[in-house]
């Protein structure tokens, strides 16, 4: 029983050890964010990187999705002779929802992943430590420009698969279910408000610093060869979708029920 | 000069440095040796600045790094050049990025004259003409070579190896020790410091030596003293036998 204890008090107390440490780490990004010197082109590397090689995946998904999503949506419409609103409907959901948590699903894979396994191959092959012996600030040259690159591009992505999701829609609606093209445009003229988009484009400006943050974090806490960075890439991608999916709630409670 | 005051750091409950007092002179071949675990290259690191000690001083050119921080300890570290024991190139970026790294983040922006010292560097550790080839592309001992060339091409005041012919072949090892004398022979105000497991290399190599055992020098002197001395330690470490007063864990 006194076992347990302890190691039920130890887990606790590392969980907020690493917490500490994480909020510290946090801190030290937003003061440098804004400290020169702005190292422009990493920012833009990284931008290429994260966001035109990203470009393919985020157009295929959210074709699929969108028309996937529209084939259920309207079918569900078709039960009560509504299938004209098939297309606005599913760009609202595309809009505030289904877009920004997609997107950010398809970046913690695809880049966020990657960010974490090259960060820690670069910790434990004592490249950060060389780095830092040049007198270079890790943080300076390895998180800062990707959390730029994360800010600039993750929204532009997320709005990319709000338009190739609206185009799902559409084919599927105007294949299957045979709706007029002006009424699905009209419909979600009338359904879709700027603030929806603007919600969406809010909450993948929130996941991007979710991403970039966490998966440079577990990138530099990497330790122990092989094995640890497979470890970090893991716990990163983990705890990102994790903290995606929760904050996506929160963003969303507030958004309908404070804020409308 | 390099100098540790009663230096005290300690891993958990591990004492690594133990009030540890030693000097390492200017522009000379400082070799420093002892067993696994008895804390050589955390020395090199309370150095460079990466650690701090728990308690005690160090002094880099009579100047107190013990408390410098930010923007200080950035200018401290850009005294230094060091060799990593694998090297430690960046793998994203080819051969003249990595050599120019250093160039770069000390505000040397003019491309010309950073490609001649570039040049100049990787003729003198015998690697011209493989500007554009990744890490990847290279065989350990041209690794070695352009970490080296990396870590002099800033024209630094200290130049700090890690443990540089670790678990290499002998070949490879004798020419990397080579370097690390040719380097020192051409510019004399160069102060080199050697963390190395090689006990001939130190002994041929080194102006001056340093052991350490138990987080404390048993013996600093030049390596005709270490030749002689009567220290049992040394003696017993040198010889490489289990007998003796060295307790190995």
């Amino acid at each position: 029983m006194s076992n347990t204890i302890l190691s039920l008090s130890s887990k606790f107390l590392k969980y907020f050890e690493d917490l500490g440490r994480f909020q510290v780490f946090v801190a030290k990004i937003l003061k440098v964010m804004c400290t020169r010197p702005f190292r422009l082109s990493l920012v833009v590397q990284h931008a290429y990187n994260f966001g035109v090689e990203s470009v393919f995946i985020i157009l295929l998904t959210a074709f699929f999705t969108g028309s996937v999503f529209g084939l259920q949506i309207g079918y569900v419409f078709s039960i009560f002779r509504a299938e004209s609103l098939t297309g606005g409907a599913s760009a609202l959901a595309l809009a505030t929802e289904l877009a920004p948590l997609v997107t950010g699903f398809l970046i913690t894979g695809r880049v966020g992943a990657a960010v974490t396994a090259e960060i820690a191959t670069m910790v434990v092959s004592e490249q950060v430590e060389a780095m830092e012996a040049m007198g270079v600030d890790p943080i300076d040259y390895l998180v800062v420009p990707r959390v730029w690159a994360s800010i600039f591009v993750m929204p532009l992505l997320c709005g990319l698969f709000m338009f190739m999701g609206i185009v799902g829609v559409y084919m599927t609606s105007l294949g299957i279910y045979a709706i007029d093209p002006g009424v699905f445009v009209a419909k979600i003229i009338s359904l879709v408000e700027v603030s929806d988009i603007l919600s969406g484009l809010r909450k993948m400006f929130f996941f991007s610093f979710i991403i970039s943050f966490l998966c440079c974090y577990e990138g530099l806490s990497a330790s122990g060869g092989a094995k640890g960075v497979g470890m970090a890439t893991t716990q990163a991608v983990v705890k990102v979708l994790m903290l995606i999916l929760i904050s996506d709630l929160v963003i969303s409670f507030i958004e309908v029920w404070w804020l409308r | 000069m390099i100098r540790f005051e009663n230096v005290v750091k300690s891993f958990s409950k591990k004492v690594i440095l133990n009030h540890l007092d030693l000097e390492i002179p200017k522009g000379k071949i400082t070799f420093i040796v002892g067993k696994s675990g008895e804390g050589k290259s955390v020395v090199l690191k309370h150095i460079l600045g990466l650690m701090k000690p728990d308690s005690g001083r160090v002094f880099v050119g009579g100047e107190d790094i013990t408390e410098l921080s930010g923007e200080n300890l950035r200018k401290h570290r850009q005294r230094f050049g060091m060799l990593f024991q694998m090297a430690a190139l960046f793998d994203s970026l080819n051969v003249y990025d990595n050599v120019v790294f250093p160039l770069k983040e000390s505000g040397h922006n003019d491309e010309k004259e950073n490609l001649r010292k570039i040049e100049e560097v990787l003729s003198m550790v015998g690697l011209p003409d493989i500007l554009n080839k990744f890490p990847s592309e290279l065989s350990i001992g041209e690794k070695k070579r352009v970490g080296l060339a990396r870590a002099l091409v800033h024209n630094p005041d200290i130049i700090l190896y890690d443990e540089p012919t670790t678990g290499f072949d002998p070949l490879i090892a004798e020419m990397i020790d080579h370097l690390i004398v040719k380097v020192g022979r051409k510019r004399p105000d160069l102060t080199s410091v050697v963390v190395s497991h090689d006990l001939k290399a130190t002994l041929e190599s080194a102006e001056h030596i340093i052991m350490l055992y138990q987080g404390k020098v048993v013996l600093s002197g030049t390596s005709k003293e270490f030749r002689n001395t009567e220290n049992k330690i040394v003696r017993q470490f040198f010889s490489g036998k289990q007998e003796g007063p060295m307790v190995f864990l």
